[in-house]
């Protein structure tokens, strides 16, 4: 298992040094950065002392070693927009993601496993058609329109929640809603599929024989060996909660990464894009290892191999 | 693929015949498919048909409601704020939604699966090369790729057949990667390697028609995703640019008319839903269907019924 642990550690490392060196030179490919923080008329004087200023006249591989030097520092660089550690900026826009991605998973998680779960009782009965083809809407919804049409109803129409901005608790509800109706609708499916065939399976039968209680064979006995495909793809939806986050961010005006990241691709704020990038990445290698782990510990079998 | 012939079934029924029976006994997947042909003919002819009526400047009928005949039945849904009617629009906006989703599908379907052969067959320091360029695309959220890619190329048409592309093939490189390494292990297979065959003959001949069935089910499902994908960029400004739309592009130019003329982006993201919502159900059935120990279920429930 160690070795296991150690070989996926090396891989990721692999695949950061390719991230880091391709997030470079795509961000440095989108333009010219004078361009956009000098008025047209700006002197040539001017665009040179800017350039010299942030370190763009240099040529692009001496750009790339100051990068990669400052990075093994774990220092980021300034933000050319906000003129402030890309760090701070990144450290202040990610509990708002965080916090709108886990409570998004959280729901999605809860609402999908009780669901799908309920639904495999019965394989072609009402409730599993029923959420079979809620699930399957879900999953289908794009969610820049489902959170636009969701203000027009709870917040122009309604007029129970506020259609954007930060503050308070009711601020969260639409965002999170939002997004959690897609991983919601594609984890359901997958939690009914596997918990038809773990409820055919001979230790559920066994079970039963016994006169388990129904709900202990359930969710005792039977999710939990259902669990192991759920966790593949709340993973994958977990890395494509930053797709989500990106839309839901700009229409909520939430000051999440996936703003933060948005604004600095469109102000081609090299450093900052670098920076949110290689962070966000970390943050998806570490899911993907704790993924890993968790496999283990739901599966003996796993562990002692 | 073995065909169970059952007493009293008549042999000599074609395969189309018995597919077709299949897929009538399938109530949401018969309309699923009538939904995507419907889509499929309006993204055929759709143009050619009604391109200069989409187009047409109607003052008088200016953000017309949806459900009145006064306009006409073409005003069914309504009408924008230029008066052009909704679902001429929507007809004539399938043709770039599907050729958007379609190509990038196709051209990520070919070279991820091609990838995924050589990685799966060879399994050696190629095969760990792939891999860890697909783990680096991976890691990269794919909003936030295409973005920074659609700022360095100019998001016409085919950068956005290429982005939506390249942010997916890794979906396939896996499943296939992993499907050949299962497969290329059975004894068929080995049978074909004693008697010489020659590594192309053994993947074309032997391990492709295995894998098959599982990509085409997987690229169904990823037609549903790439749409919502692309409906994201052109929902964010970097889709394909005026005068061409998709479905996308038309919710977004309706957000700023939310609470004065919901329908403008109403229709089109409930054009987007149904379209991915019968790919993800036909899907589902193909996937029934391609199983021989599921497509009995259903063969033999058509019987009792």
């Amino acid at each position: 298992m160690r070795g296991y642990i150690g070989s996926r550690m090396a891989h990721s490392a692999i695949s950061m040094v390719g991230l880091v060196v391709l997030v470079f030179f795509l961000a440095r490919l989108t333009g010219n950065p004078v361009d956009i923080y000098l008025p047209i008329e700006a002197s040539a004087e001017a665009r040179t002392a800017f350039s010299e200023a942030h370190g763009f006249d240099d040529p692009l591989i001496v750009q790339f070693w100051h990068f990669v030097r400052d990075l093994a520092r774990l220092d980021f660089g300034m933000s050319l927009r906000q003129d402030r550690p890309v760090l701070d900026l990144v450290l202040a826009a990610f509990p708002t993601t965080l916090l709108l991605a886990l409570c998004a998973m959280f729901i999605a998680l809860v609402v999908a496993i009780v669901s799908g779960a309920l639904a495999a009782q019965r394989p072609n009965g009402v409730l599993d058609r029923f959420v079979n083809v809620i699930s399957l809407a879900g999953a289908s919804l794009p969610n820049f329109w489902l959170a636009i049409v969701a203000v027009l109803v709870f917040a122009v129409g309604l007029r129970w929640l506020p259609t954007s901005g930060t503050g308070g608790f009711v601020h969260w509800i639409l965002p999170v809603m939002v997004l959690s109706v897609r991983p919601c609708g594609l984890i359901a499916q997958v939690v009914r599929g596997s918990m038809i065939s773990a409820m055919s399976s001979a230790y559920v039968k066994t079970a039963r024989a016994k006169g388990v209680r129904r709900t202990t064979i359930i969710f005792v006995h039977a999710l939990r060996n259902a669990m192991l495909p759920v966790i593949t793809v709340a993973g994958d939806q977990a890395t494509g909660m930053i797709n989500g986050a990106v839309v839901v961010e700009v229409i909520f005006g939430l000051p999440g990464i996936g703003k933060l990241m948005i604004d600095s691709i469109q102000y081609r704020d090299f450093a900052m894009v670098q920076g949110g990038v290689i962070i966000t990445a970390v943050a998806i290698f570490a899911l993907n290892i704790a993924i890993d782990l968790s496999y283990a510990l739901l599966d003996p079998r796993i562990r002692y191999s | 693929m073995s065909t169970i012939v059952t007493p009293g079934s008549r042999p000599n029924r074609s395969a189309v015949h018995r597919y077709l029976l299949l897929l009538w006994h399938d109530k949401f997947a018969t309309a699923a498919v009538m939904f995507l042909l419907l889509v499929f003919f309006a993204a055929l002819f759709g143009p050619a048909l009604f391109e200069s009526a989409s187009n047409r400047i109607n003052l008088l009928a200016r953000n017309a409601p949806p459900l009145s005949f006064q306009h006409g039945w073409t005003f069914i849904l309504g009408a924008d704020s230029l008066g052009r009617s909704i679902l001429l629009r929507l007809i004539v906006g399938a043709q770039n939604t599907m050729l958007l989703a379609a190509s990038a599908v196709v051209c990520s379907l070919l070279v991820g699966s091609f990838l995924g052969f050589i990685a799966g067959y060879r399994n050696d320091w190629t095969s760990a090369v792939i891999m860890r360029v697909a783990d680096v695309v991976m890691s990269f959220p794919s909003l936030l790729l295409a973005l920074i890619v659609l700022y360095v190329l100019t998001p016409g048409i085919a950068n956005v057949i290429l982005v939506l592309a390249i942010t997916r093939i890794p979906i396939y490189l896996r499943t296939t990667r992993a499907e050949v390494l299962e497969v290329r292990e059975r004894t068929f297979v080995t049978a074909a390697r004693i008697m010489g065959a020659s590594p192309r003959r053994l993947i074309w001949r032997h391990i492709r028609p295995t894998v098959t069935p599982t990509l085409i089910t997987i690229a169904t499902l990823e037609f549903a995703f790439v749409m919502l994908s692309e409906s994201s960029l052109s929902f964010l400004g970097l889709g394909i640019q005026p005068p061409a739309f998709t479905w996308g592009a038309m919710v977004a130019q309706g957000q700023s008319y939310l609470s004065t003329a919901w329908w403008v982006a109403f229709w089109p993201g409930v054009a987007i839903t149904l379209t991915a919502m019968s790919l993800n159900l036909f899907a589902n059935w193909l996937r029934i269907v391609g199983d021989p120990v599921q497509r009995w279920r259903l063969e033999s429930r058509k019987k009792t019924s």
